[in-house]
């Protein structure tokens, strides 16, 4: 078993097996991540550029630590201090992290389809850590890494994701991962934030959470960005969260053992309330620990992984 | 069976690997003046179902159990930069603290030593035991670098060309052990 591919643009590209490899990878990641001493020297001597057009603290420093565990040299170009703001192309910093001889880059572009550009221009792996509203592959992976951990499977699950679908390249990633895993998918958001073209994913689009909640086995709630209300996407955040917001009495609508997942940072008695995100069924912190763990697994992979040769001895 | 190999011998079969396990796991006990602090460690994949048989035959003869850990080497492999694809990587479950203990690490073949190699880097990545022996069902010669077995359950000399092929029930649906031949 071994990838198919030499980037990870975006979850709409990978097959099923692929998607599982990675996420079987990860289990071991985890437990690494977890010892005393956190460190491996299986990518020792590699090079991982970070590049980030846009702020990130999460990402960064998660795809950062998952380097380090590795023993991977990674370097960080915050966007602020990149040639990016000189007006330097993406195709030009490529050449540059060509000539540095990197292994891995990971990039984070507000432009849909950037991860791509860079991939036909490097030898080198190119992870996608966000493009625009189209993909956050990685983001993706470890929900459903988060998910596969507490449920057993994927499979037949229903997957609620509320929100501003958007502009939200978590949500496209979920629902590409999570329906080729045979889950259910079940959007919602206000109508201002729906993409049109969602339903031909094999999304089901509610335009009442009550009935998006409905026996849902995975609530994901989506962070809701301030400056949506000033271009007109709806009326008040006060407004938004009365008609879309995930509270203590909306969660009884789903099942019992239902998860409440976010992909950080939340933005308390908005998107979801305090209450709700700090409920025994809340798997927000574990997120952020598996995202380590997922991430491990893609740099290993994407650096060469993946293949189950019994070498002799 | 791999392909372009053909059988060339039985080297053991069942009664064979389950006495030359028992005799380990005595040679274990007497080596160490008992159980006390004494651990196993199976190697992925096949020295993990050796271990297991050997923590039991070490409780009927000794009335104690052992603890018993699994250990993936794949991310201390020194072959990783010239392999085109990394191998699949297993679980590492290696549930007890390693400090000062005796840790008598198992596989089912030893030959090159590599493995062995990464295992101890392994291990001491986990932290620091008090001593570190290795037993191993099959001893087929070959060395490239200055490691022992402590514990052989057969020693086989074989040639370059040949493959010493190790199957367990558990991970092979029978049990014995083959020396096969490239064609």
């Amino acid at each position: 078993m071994k990838l198919k591919r030499k980037d990870l643009l975006g979850l709409a590209g990978l097959e099923t097996q692929e998607i599982n490899l990675i996420l079987d990878t990860a289990v071991p990641m985890k437990e690494i991540a977890s010892r005393p001493v956190k460190k491996v020297p299986v990518l020792r001597g590699r090079t991982i550029v970070n590049i980030f057009y846009e702020p990130s603290t999460r990402t960064r420093v998660s795809f950062e630590l998952a380097a380090k565990h590795l023993s991977a040299d990674s370097i960080n170009i915050p966007a602020a201090a990149s040639s990016v703001v000189k007006g330097e192309s993406i195709k030009d910093t490529a050449r540059t992290i060509a000539a540095m001889g990197a292994d891995v880059v990971v990039i984070r572009h507000p432009l849909a389809g950037a991860a791509q550009l860079l991939a036909g221009t490097v030898e080198a792996a190119v992870i996608n850590a966000g493009d625009g509203a189209r993909e956050h592959p990685t983001q993706g992976l470890l929900d459903m890494f988060t998910v596969r951990e507490k449920k057993g499977t994927l499979a037949g699950l229903k997957v609620a994701i509320i929100g501003d679908i958007l502009h939200s390249r978590v949500a496209r990633s979920n629902i590409w991962g999570f329906l080729k895993m045979g889950a259910q998918v079940a959007i919602c958001g206000p109508a201002t934030m729906m993409p049109p073209e969602i339903n031909r994913t094999g999304a089901v689009v509610y335009h009442r959470i009550e009935d998006a909640l409905e026996g849902a086995d995975v609530i994901m709630m989506l962070r809701i960005q301030r400056e949506r209300q000033k271009a007109g996407l709806f009326p008040s955040l006060r407004e938004y969260s009365r008609l879309f917001g995930l509270n203590r009495e909306r969660l009884f609508l789903a099942k019992p053992d239902a998860l409440v997942m976010h992909p950080g940072p939340v933005n308390r008695g908005v998107e979801i309330t305090g209450e709700v995100a700090d409920h025994p069924r809340s798997v927000i912190n574990e997120q952020v620990t598996n995202g380590v763990a997922v991430r491990m697994a893609i740099l290993y992979l994407f650096a060469g992984g993946g293949t189950d040769d019994e070498a002799a001895d | 069976m791999a392909a372009g190999m053909r059988q060339k011998a039985q080297i053991l079969d069942k009664e064979g690997i389950r006495r030359a396990l028992v005799r380990i796991a005595h040679e274990i006990i007497e080596r160490n003046k008992g159980t006390e602090n004494v651990a196993l460690i199976g190697i992925q994949r096949r020295g993990v179902p050796l271990a297991g048989r050997l923590c039991g035959y070490i409780e009927e003869i000794e009335g104690k159990t052992v603890p018993v850990g699994v250990l993936d080497i794949t991310l201390y492999r020194d072959d990783l930069t010239t392999l085109s694809h990394q191998p699949l990587l297993r679980q590492t479950n290696v549930p007890f603290p390693v400090k000062d203990k005796k840790i008598v690490l198992i596989d089912d073949v030893i030959y090159t030593g590599r493995t062995v190699r990464a295992a101890l880097d392994a291990i001491i990545d986990l932290g620091r035991p008090r001593i570190i022996q290795l037993a191993a069902l099959i001893d087929r010669g070959h060395r490239e670098l200055p490691v022992r077995a402590d514990y052989v359950g057969k020693n086989v000399p074989t040639s370059g060309r040949e493959v010493v092929a190790v199957r367990l029930q558990e991970t092979d649906n029978e049990e014995r052990v083959l020396i096969l031949e490239k064609d």
